[in-house]
Protein backbone atom coordinates (compact mmCIF):
# COMPACT_ATOMS: atom_id res chain seq x y z
CA UNK A 1 0.00 0.00 0.00
CA UNK A 2 2.69 2.47 0.95
CA UNK A 3 4.74 1.59 -2.14
CA UNK A 4 1.82 2.51 -4.40
CA UNK A 5 1.38 5.83 -2.59
CA UNK A 6 5.11 6.58 -2.83
CA UNK A 7 5.16 5.86 -6.57
CA UNK A 8 2.13 8.11 -7.19
CA UNK A 9 3.74 10.86 -5.12
CA UNK A 10 7.02 10.63 -7.01
CA UNK A 11 5.11 10.82 -10.30
CA UNK A 12 3.48 14.10 -9.31
CA UNK A 13 6.76 15.44 -7.88
CA UNK A 14 8.54 14.78 -11.16
CA UNK A 15 5.73 16.46 -13.09
CA UNK A 16 6.09 19.55 -10.89
CA UNK A 17 9.86 19.63 -11.32
CA UNK A 18 9.60 19.24 -15.10
CA UNK A 19 7.10 22.10 -15.16
CA UNK A 20 9.49 24.23 -13.12
CA UNK A 21 12.31 23.51 -15.54
CA UNK A 22 10.58 23.61 -18.91
CA UNK A 23 7.79 26.20 -18.81
CA UNK A 24 8.48 29.64 -20.15
CA UNK A 25 6.82 32.16 -17.84
CA UNK A 26 7.10 32.92 -14.14
CA UNK A 27 3.38 32.51 -13.54
CA UNK A 28 3.29 29.21 -15.46
CA UNK A 29 6.21 27.87 -13.47
CA UNK A 30 4.56 28.90 -10.22
CA UNK A 31 1.35 27.19 -11.30
CA UNK A 32 3.15 23.91 -12.06
CA UNK A 33 5.05 23.76 -8.79
CA UNK A 34 2.24 24.90 -6.53
CA UNK A 35 -0.27 22.35 -7.79
CA UNK A 36 1.68 19.23 -8.72
CA UNK A 37 4.38 19.35 -6.07
CA UNK A 38 1.87 19.83 -3.27
CA UNK A 39 -0.15 16.85 -4.50
CA UNK A 40 2.96 14.66 -4.73
CA UNK A 41 4.13 15.54 -1.23
CA UNK A 42 0.58 14.91 -0.02
CA UNK A 43 0.70 11.36 -1.37
CA UNK A 44 4.11 10.74 0.20
CA UNK A 45 2.88 12.04 3.57
CA UNK A 46 -0.09 9.66 3.23
CA UNK A 47 2.42 6.85 2.73
CA UNK A 48 4.05 7.90 5.99
CA UNK A 49 0.66 7.89 7.72
CA UNK A 50 -0.03 4.37 6.43
CA UNK A 51 3.41 3.15 7.47
CA UNK A 52 3.41 4.54 11.02
CA UNK A 53 -0.27 3.95 11.71
CA UNK A 54 -0.29 2.19 15.11
CA UNK A 55 2.37 4.55 16.39
CA UNK A 56 1.07 7.89 17.60
CA UNK A 57 3.40 9.85 15.33
CA UNK A 58 1.03 9.47 12.38
CA UNK A 59 -0.98 12.36 13.84
CA UNK A 60 2.12 14.52 13.34
CA UNK A 61 2.25 13.42 9.69
CA UNK A 62 -1.40 14.42 9.28
CA UNK A 63 -0.43 17.78 10.78
CA UNK A 64 2.27 18.12 8.09
CA UNK A 65 -0.44 17.52 5.48
CA UNK A 66 -2.75 20.13 6.99
CA UNK A 67 0.01 22.73 7.19
CA UNK A 68 1.09 22.01 3.64
CA UNK A 69 -2.41 22.34 2.23
CA UNK A 70 -2.90 25.64 4.06
CA UNK A 71 0.47 27.23 3.37
CA UNK A 72 1.24 26.20 -0.22
CA UNK A 73 -1.68 28.06 -1.91
CA UNK A 74 -1.09 31.09 0.30
CA UNK A 75 2.57 31.29 -0.64
CA UNK A 76 1.78 30.77 -4.32
CA UNK A 77 -0.82 33.53 -4.18
CA UNK A 78 1.66 35.94 -2.61
CA UNK A 79 4.36 35.17 -5.17
CA UNK A 80 1.87 35.59 -8.03
CA UNK A 81 0.67 38.91 -6.69
CA UNK A 82 4.21 40.21 -6.23
CA UNK A 83 5.10 39.11 -9.77
CA UNK A 84 2.03 40.76 -11.24
CA UNK A 85 2.61 44.02 -9.40
CA UNK A 86 6.23 44.03 -10.54
CA UNK A 87 5.37 43.31 -14.18
CA UNK A 88 2.46 45.72 -14.40
CA UNK A 89 4.49 48.60 -15.79
CA UNK A 90 6.38 46.55 -18.35
CA UNK A 91 5.35 45.99 -21.93
CA UNK A 92 5.59 42.24 -21.94
CA UNK A 93 2.71 41.58 -19.55
CA UNK A 94 0.12 40.17 -21.92
CA UNK A 95 -3.52 39.30 -21.38
CA UNK A 96 -3.29 40.13 -17.72
CA UNK A 97 -5.29 43.35 -17.71
CA UNK A 98 -8.51 41.43 -17.07
CA UNK A 99 -7.42 40.62 -13.52
CA UNK A 100 -6.67 44.22 -12.68
CA UNK A 101 -9.72 44.51 -10.45
CA UNK A 102 -8.74 41.60 -8.24
CA UNK A 103 -5.20 42.59 -7.30
CA UNK B 1 13.61 -1.45 -1.06
CA UNK B 2 11.51 0.88 -3.14
CA UNK B 3 11.81 3.55 -0.44
CA UNK B 4 15.58 3.68 -0.97
CA UNK B 5 15.23 4.32 -4.69
CA UNK B 6 12.48 6.83 -3.96
CA UNK B 7 14.92 8.69 -1.69
CA UNK B 8 17.53 8.78 -4.45
CA UNK B 9 15.01 9.92 -7.06
CA UNK B 10 13.55 12.62 -4.84
CA UNK B 11 17.02 13.96 -4.04
CA UNK B 12 17.72 14.06 -7.79
CA UNK B 13 14.51 16.04 -8.33
CA UNK B 14 15.57 18.50 -5.62
CA UNK B 15 18.89 18.92 -7.38
CA UNK B 16 17.06 19.64 -10.64
CA UNK B 17 15.01 22.34 -8.90
CA UNK B 18 18.22 24.11 -7.90
CA UNK B 19 18.92 24.71 -11.60
CA UNK B 20 16.02 27.16 -11.72
CA UNK B 21 17.15 28.73 -8.44
CA UNK B 22 20.57 29.47 -9.92
CA UNK B 23 19.66 30.28 -13.51
CA UNK B 24 16.20 31.82 -13.18
CA UNK B 25 15.95 35.13 -15.04
CA UNK B 26 13.99 36.99 -12.36
CA UNK B 27 13.91 37.00 -8.60
CA UNK B 28 10.39 35.54 -8.51
CA UNK B 29 11.65 32.45 -10.36
CA UNK B 30 14.23 31.93 -7.65
CA UNK B 31 11.59 32.31 -4.96
CA UNK B 32 9.41 29.72 -6.72
CA UNK B 33 12.35 27.36 -7.05
CA UNK B 34 13.30 27.69 -3.38
CA UNK B 35 9.69 27.07 -2.37
CA UNK B 36 9.67 23.95 -4.52
CA UNK B 37 12.97 22.82 -2.96
CA UNK B 38 11.57 23.18 0.55
CA UNK B 39 8.47 21.23 -0.47
CA UNK B 40 10.71 18.49 -1.87
CA UNK B 41 12.71 18.33 1.35
CA UNK B 42 9.45 17.74 3.25
CA UNK B 43 8.98 14.61 1.15
CA UNK B 44 12.62 13.67 1.75
CA UNK B 45 12.08 13.83 5.50
CA UNK B 46 9.01 11.61 5.32
CA UNK B 47 10.80 9.11 3.06
CA UNK B 48 13.81 9.03 5.38
CA UNK B 49 11.54 8.38 8.35
CA UNK B 50 9.96 5.47 6.47
CA UNK B 51 13.35 4.16 5.32
CA UNK B 52 15.02 4.09 8.73
CA UNK B 53 11.78 3.34 10.67
CA UNK B 54 12.58 6.20 13.03
CA UNK B 55 9.52 8.43 13.26
CA UNK B 56 11.44 11.36 14.76
CA UNK B 57 12.18 12.66 11.28
CA UNK B 58 8.54 13.50 10.66
CA UNK B 59 9.05 16.45 13.01
CA UNK B 60 11.74 17.71 10.63
CA UNK B 61 9.12 17.82 7.88
CA UNK B 62 6.67 19.59 10.18
CA UNK B 63 9.17 22.31 11.05
CA UNK B 64 10.19 22.72 7.42
CA UNK B 65 6.56 23.10 6.34
CA UNK B 66 6.26 26.08 8.68
CA UNK B 67 9.62 27.79 8.05
CA UNK B 68 9.42 27.34 4.28
CA UNK B 69 6.09 29.17 4.28
CA UNK B 70 7.54 31.99 6.38
CA UNK B 71 10.51 32.31 4.01
CA UNK B 72 8.24 32.44 0.95
CA UNK B 73 5.95 35.07 2.47
CA UNK B 74 8.88 37.22 3.61
CA UNK B 75 10.58 37.11 0.23
CA UNK B 76 7.41 37.90 -1.71
CA UNK B 77 6.68 40.79 0.65
CA UNK B 78 10.19 42.07 -0.02
CA UNK B 79 9.56 41.79 -3.76
CA UNK B 80 6.33 43.70 -3.52
CA UNK B 81 7.16 46.43 -1.03
CA UNK B 82 10.89 46.77 -1.50
CA UNK B 83 11.51 46.64 2.26
CA UNK B 84 10.60 44.33 5.10
CA UNK B 85 10.79 46.36 8.29
CA UNK B 86 9.39 49.84 8.15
Amino acid sequence: MKEILIVIGLFFLSIGTLGLLKLSNTLERMHATSEATTLGVGFIVLAGVVDFYPNGIYLSAILVLVFLFITAPTGAHMIARATYIQDRGKEKSNNLSSIEDFV
Amino acid sequence: MIVKYALIFSAFLTLLCSYRAIKGPETADRVVALDSISTNIISLGILYAIHTQRPVFINVSLMLAITGFIATVATSLYLREGELIK
